[in-house]
C-alpha cells in the first residue's frame, strides 16, 4: 500500500493498527511542543479541486507536526484556469519532487486515476472524491468512537441524512462495519442511493423508531442545494422528521454519542443546543482528525519499509505494524 | 551478570543518583522504550527505599526522532508518557544497553519537546562501547567490551529483572 484511496483497501486489522498508531500521534499533540522531526525533508502537496477548510487545515496541521513541508495547489488561481488537464497538472507537480499528493476532487475516482499516473513514485491520499469516499474522515470517526466507547464491536450506529450524496457515509459504512458495528441508514427514500445491494446495512425511514436503540447517531450535513433538486419538500420538514433536536436527544441511551462530520447546519440536521451537549463529540472528531492524519502520513511516508524490507512488505506497510519491535528496529 | 548482579547494579546506581543530585528533589526517571522501561521502574523502587522519596517515572519512545527514518523501518508503537512538567527537572534517562549513542541523541531531542530540563543524566545497565556520537553515561551497571557484530540480548518478558539482561555470545 503506497496510497490511501479507499477504506475498502484496508483489512479490519489494518484499521485497528492505524488506530493504535494514532494513539502515538495523539500523545505528540498533547506535548508542550507538539512537533516531531519524523518527516523532515518530505514534501506534501494539497491538490484540492473542491472547497475544503477543515480537511485541508487538518492535513496541514498533521503534516507540520511531523515537520513535513507543504505546498498548496489552489485551483482558483492556477494553470487549471488556463485549461491545463488534470494529468498535466499531476505530472508537473510530480516533477517538482513531491512525496505525497493529497487529492480532493468533485468527481469520483480521480485519486485512483492520479495514483495510476504517478505509480509508486508518489503516495496518493484521497481527501474526498465526489460522492464516493473520504477515508481519513472514516478513520477519525472510528478513532473518536473508540476513544469514547473503547471499541466499535457490537455498537449500533445510525447514519442519518443525505446518504446518497455523502462520501463520508460510504467510507463510514465500510469502516464501521469492518470493525464490527451494525449500521442503520436513516433517511427519506429520496436521499438514499437507488441501489443498496451489497451494502452491509439496515435501512429505516423513521428516525424516531430507531433512536432509542442507537449507540451512535451520526448526522450528515443537509446541503441546501438539495432543496432545488426537490429531494425534500422543505428544510423545515426535513428538520422536523430527521433533525436531532433536544426532544429526540433526550430519548437517546445514556451513553450514546452524537457525531457530525461538519460543517454543521445548526437548526437543520442538528439543533443548536444538541450540538453543544456533552455527549456530542463533534469537537473531538476535529481534534482526532489531526492525529489520525499524522498516522496516515507517517505510515505512507515515514515508516521506511520499502528500502529495507523489500517489496512484499512495502506493498502492505500495515504488515509492519504487527511485527515485534525487535524485528522492526534491527 | 545473573539476576543478583543486576539487582546489585541497580541498587548501586540508585545510590549514585542520590549522591550526585544531593537527594532526589526535581529528579524524574525516564525509561526508554522498550528496554529501559522495566529498569526505570526498578530504579524508582530502589530510590524510594534509599531516600524515602517517590520519584515520577515516565517512558519515552524515540522512534519519531531517529536519524534513520526512511533508511530502516521505524514505527512507534510503544507508549510515551511523561507524567510531569519537565521544566527545571533533572531527568535521569534509563536504557538497558548503550551502544552507538544514536538512541540517546534522539532521546535528548525528544525531551526538548516537554520543556527545558535543568539537566539530563544517563543510566545504563550495559555499556558495550562503539560510540558514534560524543555521548557518555553517568551511571553504568557494567562495562561490557563487545565486537560490533555481537548482540547484547534483551528479553522483553523480563518480569524478573535478573532475566532482563543476558550477556552476548
Amino acid at each position: 500500500m503506497n496510497h490511501l484511496l479507499s477504506i475498502g483497501d484496508l483489512t479490519p486489522a489494518d484499521i485497528d493498527q492505524l488506530m493504535r498508531l494514532s494513539d502515538t500521534f495523539a500523545e505528540v499533540s498533547r506535548r508542550a511542543i507538539p512537533k516531531v522531526p519524523a518527516l523532515r525533508g518530505k514534501n506534501v502537496v494539497w491538490l484540492f479541486y473542491e472547497d475544503s477548510t477543515r480537511t485541508r487545515l487538518s492535513f496541514e496541521q498533521a503534516a507540520k507536526r511531523l515537520s513535513a513541508d507543504t505546498m498548496t495547489f489552489s485551483v482558483g488561481s492556477s494553470s487549471v484556469k488556463k485549461g491545463e488537464s488534470l494529468r498535466d497538472t499531476v505530472l508537473t507537480i510530480e516533477a517538482m519532487g513531491v512525496d505525497a499528493v493529497v487529492v480532493r476532487h468533485g468527481s469520483a475516482g480521480v485519486p485512483w486515476q492520479v495514483a495510476r499516473w504517478v505509480e509508486d513514485r508518489v503516495s496518493v491520499i484521497n481527501a474526498g472524491d465526489g460522492w464516493h469516499e473520504h477515508p481519513t474522515q472514516a478513520l477519525l470517526d472510528c478513532y473518536t468512537i473508540r476513544e469514547a466507547r473503547g471499541s466499535l464491536d457490537g455498537l449500533r450506529v445510525g447514519i442519518v441524512g443525505d446518504v446518497k450524496h455523502s462520501r463520508v457515509a460510504r467510507s463510514d459504512v465500510l469502516a464501521f462495519t469492518a470493525l464490527g458495528a451494525e449500521v442503520t441508514l436513516v433517511a427519506p427514500p429520496t436521499l438514499l442511493p437507488p441501489n443498496l445491494d451489497g451494502w452491509p446495512v439496515r435501512v429505516s425511514h423513521d428516525l424516531d423508531a430507531v433512536l432509542g436503540d442507537l449507540d451512535v447517531v451520526y448526522l450528515l450535513r443537509m446541503q441546501r442545494e438539495r432543496m432545488t433538486e426537490h429531494l425534500v419538500p422543505s428544510l423545515r420538514e426535513y428538520s422536523e422528521r430527521f433533525g436531532l433536536d433536544i426532544r429526540r436527544a433526550e430519548r437517546l441511551a445514556a451513553d450514546a454519542l452524537i457525531m457530525h462530520p461538519g460543517p454543521m447546519n445548526r437548526g437543520v440536521e442538528i439543533s443548536a443546543e444538541v450540538a453543544d451537549l456533552p455527549r456530542s463529540v463533534i469537537v473531538d472528531q476535529v481534534r482526532n482528525g489531526v492525529a489520525v492524519r499524522m498516522a496516515v502520513l507517517f505510515l505512507l511516508l515515514g515508516s521506511g519499509v520499502e528500502r529495507v524490507l523489500g517489496p512484499e512488505v512495502a506493498a502492505d506497510p500495515t504488515r509492519l505494524l504487527s511485527l515485534e519491535p525487535e524485528e522492526v528496529l534491527r | 551478570m545473573d539476576a543478583d548482579d543486576v539487582r546489585r547494579a541497580i541498587w548501586r546506581m540508585a545510590h549514585e543518583i542520590v549522591e550526585r543530585n544531593h537527594g532526589l528533589e526535581g529528579v524524574v526517571v525516564v525509561g526508554l522504550q522498550t528496554g529501559g522501561v522495566l529498569m526505570a521502574e526498578a530504579f524508582a523502587e530502589a530510590l524510594q527505599e534509599i531516600d524515602g522519596t517517590e520519584v515520577p517515572v515516565g517512558t519515552l519512545d524515540v522512534a519519531l526522532y531517529r536519524d534513520d527514518i526512511g533508511i530502516r523501518p521505524v514505527l512507534p508503537e510503544a507508549v510515551t508518557d511523561i507524567p510531569v512538567d519537565l521544566d527545571g527537572a533533572t531527568v535521569v534517562l534509563v536504557d538497558d544497553v548503550l551502544f552507538t549513542g544514536r538512541t540517546i541523541r534522539a532521546a535528548l531531542d525528544a525531551l526538548t519537546s516537554y520543556g527545558r530540563v535543568r539537566a539530563v543524566q544517563l543510566a545504563v545497565m550495559v555499556d558495550r562501547g562503539h560510540r558514534e556520537l560524543p555521548i557518555r553515561p553517568d551511571f553504568v551497571g557494567k562495562n561490557l567490551p563487545t565486537r560490533r557484530d555481537e548482540m547484547v540480548n534483551v528479553s522483553p518478558t523480563g518480569v524478573d529483572l535478573g532475566e532482563l539482561i543476558k550477556e552476548g555470545r
